[in-house]
């Protein structure tokens, strides 16, 4: 078997006294891409937002490479080599591109590694470097969801988790965001992703697990959950 | 034109002095979206720990004038500091999880604590600071002898403020704390320790208030357990002035507030400075609702 790099075992999480996340296995291993499907107040973000600290678990595990990642605080999670790209994005809007970016790189210290990250993320998304001094409260919605990528990649990541990040967005633009994805996933970093666009989602993805009211009622490889009927019915529209 | 130079060098002292006080409500507000109410106290007890500081070790007499107050500055910077981070301990963050309004009463429960804690030590008389501390030199410039006390406020207030600026703009910890009062949430997930910015800011907020006391001190030589209650609700009123949660506002404010009210003072009736401050605050508030450099007070969910 292989190793997992991301291991969620018997999770569960309660917002007050609603338990919303009623035990949730859930695996990634190294290099994977593997996305988190479901509908609106599945759990999907609640699963990413626990894996980040922000939300407590009240039962069950995460480990991160064998670290126990449910005791540690949120600004410790990102050290670990976490990176999450929330939904919505939460760029920081009255700070400058170049200021968001810089704040992705807030747990490292070696100055000559940030800047060549950078120049990585400049690569990836020309239209930050080009941006870098406006800010980012003024920028079109898929330039905000570009920097937030970047901005999650300055910590240099192992594993990136991204919560809807086509929502609002363009077609065309989901598109360039999803083929983005996969280059940074090619240079190894693995992707942990949540969407409701089931469709892109699976094209891009390894694996893929159904997400129902807080619980997990499917699991399989990407492509065998484009063709399963079920999938097909509820998040693909019927259509395969 | 000689009395309008004046009183726009006396404007501009005392509007430093409200710009420092001003600074700590700003800072806190901005990243906890908390009105801290007990900050006034933290004012008048640097004023009163400045001169038992100054009395009890005779700094000024050992050290000169301009070294003396600078080591004692330092000192009641650091005292106030620390008891700003107390009163966060104590008073605030047992309730950071629990709705606004309970910080806010918690907030003035403090300011009334602290205030009968001042009054308990130290009397309710109005006590003196020594007269002879600081030289009473004038000093000629465009045509006025302005007095060096009020040129050494002025001038010491910006270089803190300066200061201040720089670190808040240009330094790594200073673009943290920036981000975290925008979204702590996404602060978080850039590894910011929250906790550690709120402690921060209840440490600098504080100490430049305890600065803004011990300047009070020197500047009109008497000082009252109450005193913090006016000073603070103008540094207030500055804060909101110059659009609440904003730094380079709070600075603006507190300084146009100082002239304001010295030229009101002068030149329309000086039992009306109070009220000639506020309305100029309703009426900058009226046109610009979110004070002179403040944004999206309002967005904010």
């Amino acid at each position: 078997m292989i190793d997992m790099l991301l291991e969620i075992v018997d999770l569960h999480v309660s917002y007050g006294n609603i338990e919303v996340l009623h035990g949730i296995n859930l695996k990634v291993a190294q290099g994977e891409i593997v996305t988190i499907l479901g509908a609106n107040g599945a759990g999907k973000s609640t699963t990413l937002l626990t894996i980040s600290g922000l939300v407590r678990a009240a039962k069950g595990a995460i480990y991160f490479d064998k670290t126990p990642l449910h005791k540690l605080h949120a600004h410790k999670v990102v050290k670990e080599g976490i990176a999450q790209v929330p939904e919505g994005r939460r760029v920081f809007g009255t700070l400058t591109v170049q200021e968001n970016l810089n704040l992705g790189a807030f747990v490292s210290r070696d100055s000559a590694r940030v800047k060549r990250t950078r120049e990585w993320i400049h690569q990836l998304f020309p239209i930050l470097a080009e941006r870098r001094h406006q800010l980012a409260g003024t920028l079109s919605g898929g330039e905000q969801q570009m920097l937030a990528i970047g901005r999650a990649l300055m910590s240099e990541p192992r594993i990136l988790l991204l919560d809807e990040p086509s929502l609002g967005l363009a077609p065309l633009l989901v598109k360039t965001i999803f083929q983005t994805l996969r280059q940074i996933n090619e240079t190894g970093v693995t992707v942990l992703l949540v969407e409701q666009n089931a469709r892109a989602a699976l094209k891009l993805a390894n694996r893929g697990y159904v997400l129902e009211l807080g619980k997990i009622v499917l699991e399989d490889e990407a492509k065998a959950l484009i063709s399963n009927p079920e999938v097909q019915q509820a998040y693909l529209g019927g259509i395969a | 034109m000689e009395q309008f130079l004046q009183q726009l060098t006396n404007g501009l002292a005392v509007g430093s002095i409200y710009a420092l006080i001003a600074l700590g409500y700003t800072m806190v507000y901005g990243v906890l979206k908390l009105i801290n109410f007990a900050h006034s106290e933290l004012v008048t007890l640097g004023a009163y720990l400045g001169l038992t500081l100054l009395t009890s070790f005779a700094l000024t007499d050992r050290m000169g004038p301009l070294l003396g107050i600078l080591l004692l500055a330092v000192m009641v910077m650091g005292l106030i500091a620390l008891v700003g981070a107390m009163l966060d301990r104590v008073a605030y963050r047992p309730l950071r999880q629990s709705p606004r309004l309970s910080a806010v009463v918690s907030a003035l429960g403090a300011s009334i604590f602290l205030q009968n804690t001042i009054m308990l030590i130290y009397g309710a008389r109005f006590l003196n600071y020594p007269h002879d501390i600081l030289p009473k030199m004038t000093i000629h410039m465009m045509g006025i002898d302005v007095p060096l006390v009020r040129i050494l406020i002025l001038f010491v207030s910006l270089v803190m403020m300066g200061g201040l600026f720089f670190f808040i703009q240009k330094t790594r910890i200073g673009t943290a704390i920036r981000a975290a009062a925008i979204d702590q949430g996404a602060a978080k997930l850039m590894g910011i320790d929250v906790n550690r910015v709120v402690l921060l800011v209840f440490l600098v907020g504080p100490a430049l208030g305890g600065a803004a006391g011990l300047m009070l001190g020197l500047y009109y030589g008497q000082i009252n357990f109450t005193m913090g209650w006016s000073y603070g609700l103008k540094a207030f009123t500055a804060a909101i002035l110059g659009g609440i949660g904003n730094i380079p506002g709070a600075m603006l404010g507190g300084l146009l507030l100082g002239v304001i009210e010295a030229m009101g003072a002068t030149y329309i009736s000086f039992a009306w400075k109070d009220a000639i401050a506020f309305l100029v605050l309703i009426l900058i508030l009226i046109v610009r609702p979110t004070g002179l450099l403040g944004e999206r007070v309002a967005e904010k969910v």
